[in-house]
């Protein structure tokens, strides 16, 4: 529990075990009164700390080991979900899960990066970094979607492709470029959703899409804060500052033109409720799905073209 | 009584000037050979004694691969606004300024049309003295930009690789280039236009995941660093040193990651050779060449928008 409590939620915590503690003993109509006032006091400050975060402590709790992974919106939000295994290469990459399953009782297909939850869990999952095997299995089971006209979802969250040397060796860079090329002309709808880590070219191997949704306190970005601090600042306790210049959070993000939606985090962020957190994504999911299965084909694929087109003139003078 | 009279005066660097200029003479990494550096140049900066190929800066390597080293640049005028406002240790608009002032350029690649061996070409050359050739969103809008125009005029598309990756001073911008220049290779490769890439030292990062890794033929200069993850960041993560030769370009050609090793001063022969096997002819074909074939899959590439259809067409 102690690791899954973070420093500038330190206030809360506080509360929060006073609370536990009170209602430990005997209840009386006073001690019942103290404990609603202290609850009411507790959300307060969650309210509090949270509409004021830092693009470093967002950074923490994109990373929050309790807050929901792939696998925990597959379960809430789809139906009949089968898994599907391999890249038909190599092998099956844990850190990516791909497969079909029904969102509002249609059938489509998902994929997603996957986190562990258990020190056990971690290990199977390799800490959610994926391997080249993982980007050539979620293409696998694309093409299958595209092959039989089912739109496509797809789940963002890892820390960045495994740095490896075996990554290197099976060709991750060629594993995430084809990704980038192929995904562009997918003809069925993609909906992307930046669940909590946005890493790099690990991430955006999955995140090419016709609409990105990004959670509130989800980010994205080029690269960690501390590989940014440790390279320009050359210390690595800069991190705080290279997360602010890194512009990676949802709100910068749907500025720059990068992101298409913020969609909104229980108070305390999801891993204070995760339930609530991935019923928040539904109603936006279904939206997206919506609209992009309702577009013709044709049009959909110039729609993303233009879209991904369009990315970074903002920064270009002269265009 | 002292009993060391000889009081030590420190070293100073000498007051003259050395007669001898800066960059005479430059020493070879690899085989510790002097080198006189007029010599080293007219060699395209291959050592003449081991073949070590030192890094070469984007106008000598168009001058050294285009037909009478002539190229009719494009965007050039291209410059970064600084979209996130970057600042660490120094201003990234600093940066900026010293990249400019350093090569002359406006950011960290050309982009022309010119022609290899009488074959028209579109080619991208990076420049590594501009902020170590990153990829932010003018790199990124001026090789989309020769892709769509390689794809428009069906002109084959070469690009010379040498970047350090994404360019973190401007963000996730400088990360969806990625997607944003492979998506405008997917629209060549269903066009059926030749890409080559050549890749040189070094290929890293975002530029190796993106399009360095998409051409039709991938070509690798001798001894190149080329790969995803900085091989800093490998050692780290495994917590062991990595073996001589990891993520250099014989280490990719053996995992099948580069169909060749050419080295610089074969380059030019080659690329034409594989752009005739793809079709590529001169601009007055002689029949025995092959045209390049018609655009294939009719259902994936979308319809022009409208401000893109030729007039007979509406």
């Amino acid at each position: 529990m102690s690791t899954a409590i973070l420093e500038f939620e330190e206030p809360i915590n506080v509360l929060l075990t006073e609370i536990e503690a009170l209602c430990l003993m005997p209840r009386t109509p006073a001690r019942h009164q103290e404990i609603d006032a202290l609850r009411h006091r507790m959300l307060q400050v969650r309210q509090e700390i949270y509409s004021t975060l830092t693009p470093w402590q967002r950074v923490l709790v994109a990373r929050h080991p309790k807050r929901p992974y792939t696998l925990d919106y597959i379960g809430r939000l789809f139906t009949d979900f089968t898994e599907l295994h391999g890249d038909r290469r190599f092998g099956d990459d844990h850190a990516i899960v791909a497969g079909f399953a029904r969102f509002d009782g249609e059938p489509i297909l998902v994929v997603g990066h996957q986190k562990g939850r258990d020190t056990k869990q971690k290990v199977y999952r390799n800490f959610g970094y994926a391997r080249p095997e993982g980007y050539r299995k979620a293409m696998r089971a694309m093409k299958l979607a595209e092959k039989f006209d089912r739109p496509i979802i797809a789940f963002i969250d890892t820390p960045a492709a495994y740095p490896g040397v075996e990554s290197e060796e099976r060709g991750v860079a060629e594993a995430i470029a084809y990704n980038l090329r192929e995904m562009a002309m997918l003809s069925v709808p993609i909906v992307v959703a930046v669940i909590g880590e946005g890493g790099s070219g690990g991430a955006l191997g999955l995140a090419v899409g016709d609409r990105i949704l990004m959670l509130e306190y989800a980010i994205f970005g080029v690269i960690p804060p501390e590989g940014c601090a440790a390279i320009l600042w050359r210390d690595t306790a800069r991190k705080v500052e290279a997360a602010d210049a890194l512009k990676v959070t949802a709100s910068d993000l749907v500025g720059l033109g990068v992101i298409d939606e913020v969609v909104p985090e229980p108070v305390g962020g999801a891993h204070t409720d995760p339930a609530a957190a991935i019923r928040l994504l539904a109603p936006a999911l279904s939206r997206a799905m919506q609209t992009l299965t309702t577009t013709p084909p044709d049009l959909r694929l110039q729609q993303r073209h233009d879209r991904f087109r369009q990315l970074g003139l903002v920064g270009i003078d002269g265009v | 009584m002292a009993w060391f009279k000889k009081v030590r005066r420190p070293m100073t660097a000498p007051t003259e000037p050395s007669r001898v200029p800066e960059g005479l003479w430059v020493k070879c990494p690899t085989c510790a050979q002097i080198l006189y550096n007029k010599d080293l140049t007219a060699n395209l900066s291959v050592c003449p004694t081991c073949a070590h190929h030192f890094r070469l800066d984007a106008v000598a390597r168009l001058r050294s691969l285009l037909d009478d080293g002539v190229w009719k640049e494009h965007d050039a005028s291209l410059v970064s606004n600084d979209p996130l406002g970057f600042v660490d240790r120094k201003p990234y608009a600093e940066r900026l300024r010293e990249g400019m002032a350093a090569t002359g350029l406006r950011d960290a690649v050309i982009t022309a049309t010119g022609a290899i061996e009488d074959l028209e070409v579109e080619i991208v050359a990076m420049e590594y003295g501009f902020i170590g050739g990153s990829m932010g969103v003018v790199v990124g809008e001026k090789i989309t930009r020769a892709a769509e125009r390689s794809t428009a005029q069906r002109r084959p598309l070469v690009i010379i690789c040498c970047s350090g990756g994404a360019r973190m001073m401007e963000g996730t911008l400088s990360l969806m280039q990625m997607s944003k220049i492979s998506m405008a290779l997917a629209r060549l490769d269903r066009a059926r236009v030749p890409y080559v890439a050549v890749l040189t030292d070094p290929t890293t990062g975002g530029v190796t995941a993106s399009f360095a890794m998409l051409a039709d033929i991938s070509i690798a200069e001798p001894g190149a660093l080329i790969g995803f993850a900085g091989p800093r960041v490998i050692e780290q993560t495994i917590r062991q040193t990595l073996p001589a030769g990891f993520q250099r370009s014989e280490f990719l050609l053996e995992h099948g990651m580069v169909d060749m090793i050419v080295d610089r001063r074969e380059l030019k022969p080659m690329i034409a050779r594989t752009l005739r096997f793809m079709g590529a002819a001169p601009p007055a074909a002689p029949s025995d060449t092959i045209p390049l074939p018609a655009a294939r899959d009719a259902v994936r590439a979308p319809e022009p928008t409208l401000d893109e259809r030729s007039p007979q067409d509406t």
